[in-house]
């Protein structure tokens, strides 16, 4: 059989469909057109390919394509922090093949023109782009878009990231419309009256450096009012980045309930504390919602362990120096999160115990394909080759000079992380490799 | 003698024997406030610059003679007369001054953490005039001063804080200061007004002044800032005068040789009767004087002149 790319020795673990196993994989015009029994794959069809073409997974994982459902790629508007083709190569560089860019841009993505325009940039970039349409015209909050002609036009779910849809009518409203087209609705659960002017987690931290503080509780009813539209409207909500103990129980109780919701969390919120905050001050620290206490910490990763949270999506938040080099309260909310995503929850989830790999992997592959409504990624013969290659032992630095991503406010900058991608197929094509 | 660190940021984790050092030093200076001629060399050729980015009299005007009097030259800034108008950044706007060779820098914003960062970009000795509500040393430090200069030593000494502590720089500079030297300090507020878990400040925590009064010997009156309550965070200032007003009735709970003071500017009326700010146990005015003399020490002590060297000699 011919090829045009092989991938021998490594450790196949596809844990959506539920099988790990040692084998070779060839690919073909873009598909897996044969996976082989370790060492079936024989020395004239390796010969027959150039070395470029043989990928050599030797101690490593080979996984279906990573997706990660909650970026912002600031194009159109703010080219000057990412580009769909800058944030597709960081997303390449972090092992994933698919992500769903927020609708926050200049123009929000809240009519078909600007999907159109979004989904053409991504033809030349490395990874698939799939829109998350505004729910409300220029994410106002008040008026619901044109859903129906955004779905037409190719978005998987509508949100208006970055803003809570502060008026339950409206909410009640976009559940009920947003059903019609099976697409979920996600929730940026913070009510604006709580948060106020809080620029941190409202903590004894908080407390100490006489900043003015977002409470929990501003999520946590957040997330408990748009839990119960969900159930009264029977409706699909997805919750975006949970980072309280309070929120991640009231996501735990609507499913028991029968409430149609998921929930993701970032990896910033199950690895970091605001308590790192304090004497130096670190504007790459400031997030919405911001990073919280150790006990919330933990209730994200118990959150994550139980099922409770579906998945993990970075909420990768592209902002320039120029922007972040300033002090906490005038620096922009968010951080870059691709490119560390796979290492850092290899590193706090799965080698501190709370996650095996293969339900890490679900977590970032299988389950937030399908909470969007795409067909997830699966090995074997005859699917589309999306695939990731890590080491998950490898233990490496994160530097600020690698970063593909245009911007580089990462607070993990200088931090050991364990698990390395090696490389990072779409459709075939080698997007990244080691 | 020498501090331990090269800026004064706040009075969190500043050691014993340097808040001791300060205030020794600051002895000194006092005393040179009531010669004749109140000027003394040490900080002769150097340049200080004052940075307020924040609307001050006092303060400004406190470190501004203090400079002249240690022999420093001072410049100042204002945040309205200058290219921040134009769009320039803190950093730029630092760094450009501090090209024309500056040594101290004294700053008021009103973000949190910014003396941090001018810390890290920029050479020059950093002094913190206030940063948000975050601290205000070398308030806490004039505080802290007076009532050792009535009392002689902190260690023991009860002193109650009152009013709007969430938002007050001055009240966290003071509980870090006077924890660290030994004394046991009170809070007393409107809940709305108390910040979040305050009793991990190590303080006790009143909402009723007049038991927060009991067995008091300082009492710190906090200003109360008007905008706080239309912005919901007490009910009318009517309410708060009844509640939490210090006047001469409610002095009676305190201990014997006690002391009123109060950071200015004051809301006469308001947070404080006209006979309580004006009572012989009112220091307020000793407090303005004694914020030279601790604004001196803190400048010549951050300066690095010759230590051997003494101050007033």
């Amino acid at each position: 059989m011919e090829f045009d790319l092989v991938i021998i020795n490594g450790q196949l673990i596809d844990s959506g469909f539920g099988f790990s196993k040692k084998a070779d994989l060839g690919i073909k015009d873009g598909k897996i057109t044969k996976i082989f029994e370790p060492g079936k794959i024989t020395k004239k069809e390796l010969s027959a390919l150039p070395k470029e073409a043989i990928i050599d997974a030797s101690n490593a994982i080979v996984t279906p394509g990573l997706v990660d459902i909650h970026v912002h790629f600031r194009e159109p508007g703010r080219e000057d922090k990412e580009t769909v083709l800058t944030g597709s190569q960081a997303a390449a560089a972090g092992g994933f093949t698919t992500v769903c860019c927020m609708p926050n841009t200049t123009p929000a993505i809240d009519n078909q023109e600007t999907v159109k325009f979004v989904t053409s940039l991504a033809e030349k970039g490395d990874c698939r782009v799939y829109c998350i349409g505004a729910i409300t015209k220029n994410r106002e909050g008040k008026e619901l878009s044109e859903i129906g002609d955004l779905v037409k036009a190719g978005v998987v779910a509508v949100s208006d990231d970055g803003d809570y849809v502060q008026n339950p009518s409206v909410m009640r409203r976009a559940l009920e419309y947003a059903r019609m087209f099976k697409v979920p609705v996600i929730s940026h659960a913070e009510d604006k009256y709580l948060v106020d002017n809080g620029i941190m987690n409202e903590s004894f931290t908080s407390t100490k450096l006489g900043m003015a503080g977002n409470p929990a509780v501003a999520e946590e009813i957040a997330v408990l009012r748009d839990v119960k539209l969900a159930g009264f409207t029977g409706s699909r909500l997805h919750i975006a980045h949970i980072s309280t103990a309070g929120a991640v129980e009231a996501v735990r109780r609507a499913k028991a309930a029968g409430v149609k919701v998921t929930a993701e969390a970032a990896p910033h919120h199950f690895t970091l504390t605001d308590d790192l905050i304090e004497k130096v001050f670190d504007t790459n620290l400031r997030v919405n919602p911001p990073i919280r206490t150790e006990s919330d910490r933990q209730a994200v990763i118990q959150g994550l362990a139980d099922g409770t949270i579906d998945c993990i999506a970075s909420d990768h938040a592209p902002h320039t120096d120029e922007e972040k080099d300033t002090v906490f309260d005038e620096a922009p909310p968010g951080m870059i999160g691709l490119e560390t995503s796979l290492g850092l929850a290899i590193t706090e989830l799965v080698d501190k115990g709370h996650l095996t790999l293969p339900d890490l992997l679900q977590k970032m592959s299988f389950n937030p394909a399908k909470i969007v409504g795409l067909t997830p990624n699966r090995l074997a013969e005859g699917e589309i080759a999306d695939l990731t290659i890590f080491d998950p032992d490898k233990s490496w630095t994160v530097k600020r000079e690698n970063f593909r991503s245009k911007s580089k406010n990462s607070p993990f900058v200088g931090r050991k992380l364990k698990g390395k991608v090696l490389a990072t197929i779409m459709g075939g094509r080698v997007t990244f490799r080691q | 003698m020498k501090l331990s660190s090269r800026h004064l940021i706040g009075l969190e984790g500043v050691p014993k024997k340097d808040l001791e050092l300060i205030l020794d030093t600051a002895v000194s200076f006092r005393e040179v406030l009531d010669r004749p001629i109140k000027k003394v060399p040490p900080l002769r050729g150097k340049t200080v610059l004052n940075l307020f980015y924040e609307p001050s009299t006092r303060t400004r005007i406190s470190f501004d003679l203090a400079e002249k009097r240690l022999s420093a030259d001072s410049i100042s800034f204002s945040a309205s007369t200058s290219s921040v108008k134009k769009g320039e950044s803190l950093k730029d706007t630092v760094r450009n001054i501090e090209a024309m060779k500056i040594d101290m820098v004294v700053v008021r914003h009103k973000s949190p953490g910014v003396p941090y960062y001018l810390t890290q970009c920029m050479e020059s000795n950093i002094i913190n005039a206030g940063d948000g509500q975050h601290e205000h040393p070398t308030q806490g430090l004039l505080d802290i001063f007076t009532m050792r200069q009535k009392y002689k030593k902190i260690k023991g000494l009860r002193v109650l804080l009152v009013g709007d502590i969430k938002h007050s720089r001055v009240a966290r500079s003071n509980i870090w200061g006077l924890k660290t030297l030994g004394a046991s300090v009170a809070i007393c507020g409107p809940t709305t007004l108390l910040p979040y878990e305050a009793e991990r400040l190590g303080v006790d925590v009143y909402t009723n002044i007049d038991e927060a009064m009991e067995g008091v010997d300082v009492v710190n009156i906090l200003r109360i800032q008007l905008e706080r309550q239309t912005a919901g965070l007490f009910p009318s200032q009517r309410e708060y005068t009844n509640l939490f007003g210090i006047s001469r009735e409610r002095l009676k709970r305190l201990n014997k040789n006690f002391t009123i003071m109060h950071p200015g500017p004051m809301n006469r009326g308001v947070e404080i009767t006209n006979e309580v700010a004006d009572s012989p146990e009112s220091v307020i005015l000793s407090q303005v004087t004694n914020g030279q003399a601790v604004r001196m020490a803190v400048l010549y002590l951050l300066s690095g002149v010759d230590d051997k060297e003494t101050p007033t000699a």
